[in-house]
């Protein structure tokens, strides 16, 4: 395998009008491997995998797809990859397997290549069934499976998902996930935007935390929380007569203190000893729970806000 | 490489049409039937029975009407396929950034968008003039002789309208256009009398509309006249509207796709 970055981007900008949403950011994407942009809302995660996706051009810096310039070679690195949009775009009024033919006529397939690849990818998507309604009868979940078996047809080496599991209900995206896994297991290099943090530890091996256009951090996900945030957390809820003076009263009972609005993390290796102190120091609080740190701790830490406002 | 691209975006329109082109011929069919019955005849009747022939060159009617609502179908044609499916494309089922995701530029998206509502044109000018045969309106040769200027008309207006809804923000805006534009164009463009009959301020802006030279080439070469410029005149200045109208469709579309 050549060590060479499948993409690989330095001071990449993209300015809209006097809004920098994308700030002279650097990151390089492995071959194989399920890369993550975590970020809130409004971070430049869309507009960076629209500059990768060779649809949206670059204000400054460099970047490159598979050794290839975006600007001069864009039809050739859109030929390669797949891209599953933050929004589903599908033709609404055709059949679910028309729409899989018509997307790959576009890339130039013949439709005796296609038919068995259609058949294949229904079978991925669990649309068999479904194949000759028409979309707009479909689910939410179906509608994404069938959009990231659009996104296959060409059997592209990458594969952009922006946002893919947003606005699906628990079981959904946990089928979307397994397919996902499924993918890099075959090789497919897996780009993912998500403000889920669940998602960025379930599918990615490294991700960059993305806040206001700029990276604020890069790393896997247990490297990133090991750097970042301590072994555990404990939430603890106080009523609201004892909130006035809590920064004081729970002073050095752990590593960190974050007060937010409705609850108090408490940043500790040892949750339950915390928890134990939080009682002597006779605080009593509604509510204790002592849990691992995750990436949304690594978000607080590194930007002093939470991930989803 | 681009060809083969726009031929493609061609295809997949025929293949999406598939899906209801039987409601859409039988729409084809029905609105000549409906003016030429409603207008060409029995409006006819009263026209010709006045001061009517003089104004009208000798014509009856019918004659005199027919040719002029084939290219002022043909208008409607290419501006509603211009409008609510590239709006739909662009903003409400966004399927354009599904498009050009692929290999498939801006310029091949638009060029074959264009090819497709002239093969659209193709469809409904000829049945249309088919039944304006039926009606007795004119000949078989004269009726496919305005097929040509008709599909020149359309098209004028599909290029044109494809950059006026690239350009604008939604639905409000093509509303606006056919009500303030597409409609009084239709009835004071010399489709249902001649321009002559205007009031004298009015004539010039007449005069201006590409319908107009649509409507007055293809009735002189249905009716075998001189029309009132030189044929090529009409037909450069139909010319002019679907060259700058594609160009223009082609930047405002990347302006608002590829951002």
């Amino acid at each position: 395998m050549d060590g060479s970055p499948l993409v690989e981007a330095r001071g990449l900008t993209k300015r809209f009008g006097e809004f920098t949403a994308v700030d002279a950011v650097d990151f390089e994407v492995r071959r194989g491997e399920a890369f993550g942009f975590l970020g809130p809302n409004g971070a430049g995660k869309s507009s960076t995998m629209r500059m990768i996706g060779a649809v949206s051009p670059i204000n400054g810096g460099d970047l490159s797809v598979f050794g290839m310039d975006p600007e001069s070679e864009g039809a050739t690195i859109r030929a390669r990859i797949g891209v599953v949009p933050q929004q589903d775009n599908l033709d609404e009024e055709i059949p679910v397997d028309e729409n899989l033919l018509i997307y790959g006529r576009y890339f130039g397939f013949s439709r005796a290549a296609l038919w068995p690849r259609i058949e294949e990818l229904l079978a991925f998507a669990e649309l068999t069934e479904r194949r000759h309604d028409k979309v707009e009868s479909l689910s939410g979940g179906m509608k994404r499976r069938l959009t990231i078996a659009r996104a296959l047809i060409n059997q592209p080496e990458l594969l952009l998902l922006d946002e893919p599991t947003t606005g699906l209900d628990p079981q959904a995206r946990h089928l979307l996930w397994d397919r996902l896994y499924r993918l890099k297991q075959q090789g497919v290099t897996l780009i993912i935007t998500t403000h889920f943090m669940d998602e960025a530890e379930q599918l990615c091996d490294r991700l960059v935390v993305m806040d206001k256009g700029k990276i604020a951090a890069e790393g896997s996900p247990r490297g990133l929380i090991d750097q970042y945030s301590t072994k555990e957390v404990l939430e603890v809820r106080f009523p609201d007569e004892a909130k006035a003076d809590i920064a004081e009263r729970l002073e050095g009972l752990a590593k960190r203190v974050e007060i937010l609005p409705d609850r108090v993390l408490l940043y500790t290796d040892d949750g339950d000893a915390t928890s134990h102190e939080v009682w002597t120091r006779g605080l009593e609080p509604e509510s204790v729970l002592a849990r691992r740190s995750s990436l949304e701790d690594v978000f607080l830490r590194l930007t002093g806000r939470s991930l989803i406002d | 490489m681009a060809a083969t691209e726009t031929l493609r975006v061609v295809e997949n329109h025929a293949r999406t049409y598939r899906r209801v082109w039987r409601g859409s011929i039988i729409s084809t069919f029905l609105n000549p039937i409906l003016y030429l019955a409603a207008m060409g005849v029995s409006l006819g009747v009263l026209v010709d029975q006045g001061s009517g022939r003089q104004a009208l060159d000798g014509f009856d009617y019918l004659t005199f009407l027919a040719p002029g609502l084939l290219a002022a179908s043909a208008m409607q044609t290419g501006a509603g396929d211009a409008a609510w499916p590239v709006m739909a494309g662009i903003k409400w089922r966004r399927t354009y950034e599904a498009v050009l995701a692929t290999p498939v530029a801006v310029r091949d998206l638009v060029t074959g968008h264009l090819l497709w509502v002239t093969i659209r044109l193709l469809m409904m000018t000829t049945i249309f003039s088919f039944v304006m045969v039926l009606f007795g309106a004119t000949g078989v040769a004269e009726a496919v002789r305005a097929i040509i200027p008709a599909i020149v008309t359309g098209l004028a207006f599909g290029a044109s309208v494809t950059a006026f809804s690239a350009t604008t923000r939604d639905h409000t805006g093509l509303t606006s256009l056919f009500r303030f534009g597409i409609m009084p164009m239709f009835l004071f463009s010399g489709t249902f009398f001649p321009v002559t009959q205007l009031p004298g301020w009015m004539q010039p802006i007449a005069y201006a509309t590409p319908l107009w030279h649509g409507v007055e080439l293809t009735r002189a070469r249905a009716l075998s006249f001189d029309p009132m410029l030189p044929t090529w005149l009409h037909f450069s200045y139909l010319g002019l509207w679907i060259v700058v109208g594609s160009l223009l469709a082609a930047r405002q579309l990347r302006k608002r796709m590829v951002i």
